[in-house]
């Protein structure tokens, strides 16, 4: 599927929900099944520092994709990396770096992403470019 | 004021009523205000200083000679005047309007640079904010000074007895806040200030997390400085106040160039004005300093001793229902407080119940609060912080408590 694809679909799935309860129940739920950074990764190297809650992410690519695995101390952090993996995960790197960020405020989850929450979302979605960016250098 | 007769035997919902932000909504439920710690709101009487400030008389102080700016150089003393009286200053001059509690210690700071050495010792308390060490780790790196820590136990009290091992006639300058902000304990400044005047050293007390709740007695406590912030105590952001004792003010260099500040100027050589514009350059924050006042005004008018008793009841209240749910655990619980919760619990992330409180229109802190050595100390990244102020109700703690189980059937 492509980014785009996989974003209409979570949209989909959001609107499901009629009240904030689902919303974030079902989150929360996803922060509890997001599959777990390799411990390895768990590093000073690989962590984002939010004023309230911490992001671990790590980057490999294989066959031209990028995989990308993430952690947080957070579970609603976590339901949100899980999220943005299962947007961002196992794509092509030009395709990431292309790719826009607009539907997270259609689920209702904007504020998440506001600079003032601290909790390294934001940072997240710029290290996961930066990885992409990174990784286009090396296939070009 | 038409206020002060309802206030006497503190009416709860006329005082509600005096704060128009507590009839919002957030999220589409009543608004439940549990950061006073953070900033306080600001009731209608200091909103209305405000406006009425730019509307009738807005002028450049100190400077003209047509009838606005009279008016308004006398508002803005009378300001002065009021906080002197609040904190029984002995001189009004040994007030200095700053932008807030940051600014009033880094103009300290900086103003020990040249009276510093190496082999001094600065000493502050391990409950500190932010900003009451950053300053002083800078002017221990500009003297070569060394600044030593007073530590504190898992109660939440400062452990007097090492404080009194640490004092020697290296001691130049003790540092320690009146209120901790994220323990609510009320230290007791009064014997620490006595102590460090033995040795011969100076004390700063950081009243940010105190003005709101205690009346500080500056003759009293015989403090050399004290600092605190408007927006704490219902006035405006932007605006506080430091305390110097009239001979450290003197002996101070100033922190800041420009207009207002000085005597004399020639290219040569320029003077300095007199206490307190020594310290006041440029145009000051003239409402700020005036709804300051009214700030000041209304809380004497609600009278410290009610709300002391009041606030105490919250805690108290609030505390004993908290502990009844599943892994609460308190962190800060001096016998000495004021109405500040920090806690946990179980192994919920503090954000994630702060994320859950905010959906139901309650709004705490989470976080480590600027003071990550306390989060260290009891080896935690954050806690959830509720602040309770005299606006604050029982039933408002009862949506807390319901809330919050809420939150744990969902992350649990």
């Amino acid at each position: 599927m492509t980014i785009e694809e996989v974003q209409n679909e979570i949209i989909d799935e959001f609107s499901m929900f009629d009240n904030w309860e689902d919303r974030y129940q079902y989150m929360i739920d996803l922060g509890k099944t997001l599959p777990l950074i390799d411990p390895k990764y768990k590093t000073e190297d690989h962590i984002i520092k939010g004023c309230q809650s911490k992001v671990w992410v790590h980057a490999e690519m294989e066959n031209d994709k990028i995989d990308f695995t993430a952690d947080s101390d957070a579970i609603i952090t976590k339901g949100i990396i899980a999220i943005l993996l299962r947007v961002f995960s196992n794509q092509h790197p030009k395709d990431i770096i292309d790719a826009d960020t607009d539907f997270i405020d259609k689920i209702g989850l904007k504020e998440h992403l506001s600079p003032t929450r601290a909790n390294g979302l934001v940072s997240m979605i710029k290290q996961i470019k930066l990885y992409a960016i990174a990784y286009q250098t090396q296939l070009n | 004021m038409e206020t002060s007769q309802e206030h006497s035997v503190f009416n709860i919902e006329a005082i509600r009523q005096d704060f128009p932000i507590l009839n919002r909504k957030v999220n589409g439920k009543p608004l439940v205000y549990f950061d006073n710690a953070a900033t306080s709101q600001k009731p209608k009487v200091v909103i209305d200083a405000i406006t009425h400030y730019y509307s009738s008389y807005n002028a450049n102080i100190h400077r003209g000679v047509h009838a606005l700016s009279q008016e308004a150089t006398d508002a803005f003393e009378a300001a002065r005047k009021t906080i002197q009286k609040h904190f029984n200053a002995e001189h009004a001059h040994e007030l200095i309007f700053t932008s807030g509690t940051t600014h009033g210690i880094n103009l300290v700071a900086s103003g020990f640079t040249s009276f510093l050495k190496e082999n001094d010792e600065v000493l502050v308390s391990a409950m500190e904010h932010h900003s009451n060490i950053v300053p002083w780790q800078m002017l221990c790196e500009r003297t070569g000074a060394t600044l030593r820590v007073i530590p504190m136990n898992n109660e939440g009290d400062l452990v007097i007895s090492d404080f009194d091992k640490l004092l020697s006639s290296k001691t130049k300058l003790v540092f320690v806040n009146h209120v901790s902000n994220v323990l609510g304990t009320i230290n007791p400044i009064k014997f620490i200030i006595k102590k460090a005047h033995q040795v011969g050293a100076a004390v700063l007390i950081d009243g940010a997390q105190a003005c709101a709740h205690i009346k500080a007695d500056l003759v009293d406590l015989n403090a050399d400085f004290y600092v605190t912030s408007a927006h704490k105590m219902c006035g405006p952001t932007g605006i506080g106040v430091l305390y110097g004792k009239e001979e450290w003010l003197k002996k101070l260099p100033p922190y800041q160039g420009g207009g207002e500040m000085i005597e004399e100027v020639t290219f040569e050589k320029s003077t300095y004005a007199g206490l307190p514009h020594k310290f006041e350059a440029g145009t000051p924050n003239v409402s700020g300093a005036i709804a300051f006042g009214a700030a000041i005004d209304y809380l004497n008018d609600l009278g410290f001793d009610k709300i002391q008793a009041y606030e105490d009841d919250l805690l108290n209240y609030a505390t004993e229902k908290l502990s009844t749910l599943e892994g609460v655990k308190i962190y800060g619980t001096s016998k000495e407080k004021t109405s500040v919760i920090s806690f946990n619990i179980g192994n919920i992330h503090p954000y994630d119940i702060g994320t859950i409180l905010d959906k139901m229109g309650i709004a705490v802190r989470t976080g480590h609060h600027c003071a990550q050595p306390i989060m260290d100390y009891y080896h935690i990244p954050g806690t959830v912080r509720a602040s309770f102020i005299f606006y604050n109700t029982k039933e408002e703690i009862d949506i807390f408590i319901e809330a919050l189980k809420k939150a744990i059937g969902m992350l649990s």
